[in-house]
């Protein structure tokens, strides 16, 4: 239990996946314009990382990494390593989620499903997915349940910090820039200096 | 100046994939901050994009247009499987140092925004110029950081081939020069990345965001 609650943190404060890893940075920039339709973007990429990482994670473990298939061959299969696929399979899964939970947004909430709108099938390509999928493989989580919250806790670090930058920029708007550095540039270096603040959470042994 | 060769040059400039049409961000800042991993990254890319594009764009007439996301995700996916293979056999410890990014070039946006935006509409030839053009903005950029931070983080350069080259020369330190350690830190790539924005928008005016 207590695992499971370090790891949360982790993933949220720690391992940010914009501020640590730079994942999912060009929807970030391109999307926080606004705090509604950050938060919009935001709950969507949670909500498809907590499906996604865990369904990856079991693909992982009984499809792809060596020795993965011996409940189904046995010990013949024992030196069989499929991990090379990984990056296509985790992919199909990730583009096929993506597609399904669209039809069941659209289905159960169409009030939520409107408000996404264009950003849902986007979430496709957005980086800070295959990446949490990647890093998964890579930390080699233990169990179902630690992929759930290392999801979980993806998400809510990314929800976190576009809900911030979006924040940031509407204030900004109104704030004489240099010309050159205006929009983009500034979101830059805003982003840096967030990302310094998070620094300080390094520090902190879970 | 003939269509094609605008193909390959603007990228490098006017129409760069990073600092102006804002794609490929990701993996430019993680990997930088050391050369050599940059370099290596830089050509991978080039080669998955120029690849893809022809690829794409040879197929373009027989795509659906509702599944192309999905087509072209295939495509990238078992092009950037390839990269990793030749990485993993031929320079190990770069892939190592590269670890998940090399996976991210799929989702890398500067591979399908191409995609997207170029090679679904246009012969293959022109596609091919087009991803190297690309490939070639986006390598300028990630050398660019990644020598500014190698050189003030750690003192040094790596260069593919002569390993670490050390350029800050030891009496600096002698008369107490520091690395700045921050450099090194992820956040510093981010206001790099600023700054190089802001210097190459202060050099042509016609690129300024108008707020």
């Amino acid at each position: 239990m207590q695992d499971l609650l370090n790891l949360f943190v982790r993933s949220i404060f720690v391992e940010n996946m914009v501020f640590a890893f730079f994942l999912g940075m060009c929807s970030y920039l391109a999307v926080s314009k606004t705090v509604n339709t950050a938060m919009g973007l935001g709950i969507a990429v949670t909500f498809v990382l907590v499906i996604t990482i865990p369904v990856d994670w079991a693909l992982n473990e009984y499809v792809l990494k060596k020795g993965a298939l011996d409940w189904l061959l046995g010990e013949q299969a024992a030196d069989v390593d499929l991990s090379f696929l990984s990056f296509i399979m985790f992919i199909a899964v990730i583009a096929s989620m993506v597609q399904l939970v669209e039809m069941i947004v659209e289905k159960f909430a169409p009030a939520l499903y409107s408000q996404l709108g264009i950003f849902l099938p986007l979430i496709a390509v957005n980086c800070a997915i295959l990446g949490g999928s990647l890093f998964m493989q890579e930390r080699e989580l233990a169990s179902i349940g630690e992929a759930t919250v290392y999801g979980l806790g993806s998400g809510i670090g990314w929800l976190l910090a576009i809900i911030g930058i979006a924040a940031i920029r509407e204030k900004i708007r109104y704030s004489d820039i240099p010309a050159p550095l205006k929009g983009l540039g500034i979101t830059f270096i805003a982003t840096g200096i967030m990302g310094i603040a998070f620094m300080t959470f390094m520090g902190i042994k879970l | 100046m003939s269509k094609n060769s605008k193909l390959l040059t603007g990228p490098l400039n006017l129409n760069n994939p990073i600092t102006v049409q804002v794609l490929g961000i990701c993996s430019a800042l993680a990997v930088t901050v050391k050369l050599e991993p940059a370099i290596v990254m830089a050509i991978s890319v080039t080669a998955v994009l120029a690849l893809a594009n022809v690829i794409v764009s040879l197929l373009r007439n027989t795509i659906p247009s509702r599944i192309r996301i999905i087509v072209q995700l295939v495509i990238v996916a078992a092009l950037v499987i390839l990269v990793d293979q030749v990485l993993k056999a031929y320079l190990y410890d770069v892939s190592k140092q590269l670890s998940v990014f090399v996976g991210l070039i799929i989702t890398n946006c500067i591979i399908m925004g191409r995609l997207e935006a170029f090679a679904l509409g246009n012969k293959p030839y022109a596609s091919f110029l087009d991803g190297i053009g690309n490939g070639a903005g986006y390598a300028v950029i990630l050398i660019i950081i990644s020598t500014v931070r190698e050189l003030f983080g750690s003192g040094t350069l790596t260069l593919p081939g002569f390993g670490e080259l050390r350029v800050i020369p030891q009496g600096f330190y002698d008369f107490g020069y520091q690395n700045n350690g921050l450099m090194i830190l992820p956040p510093m790539a981010l206001i790099v990345v600023g700054i190089i924005i802001w210097v190459q928008r202060s050099k042509t005016r016609e690129l300024i965001e108008k707020v």
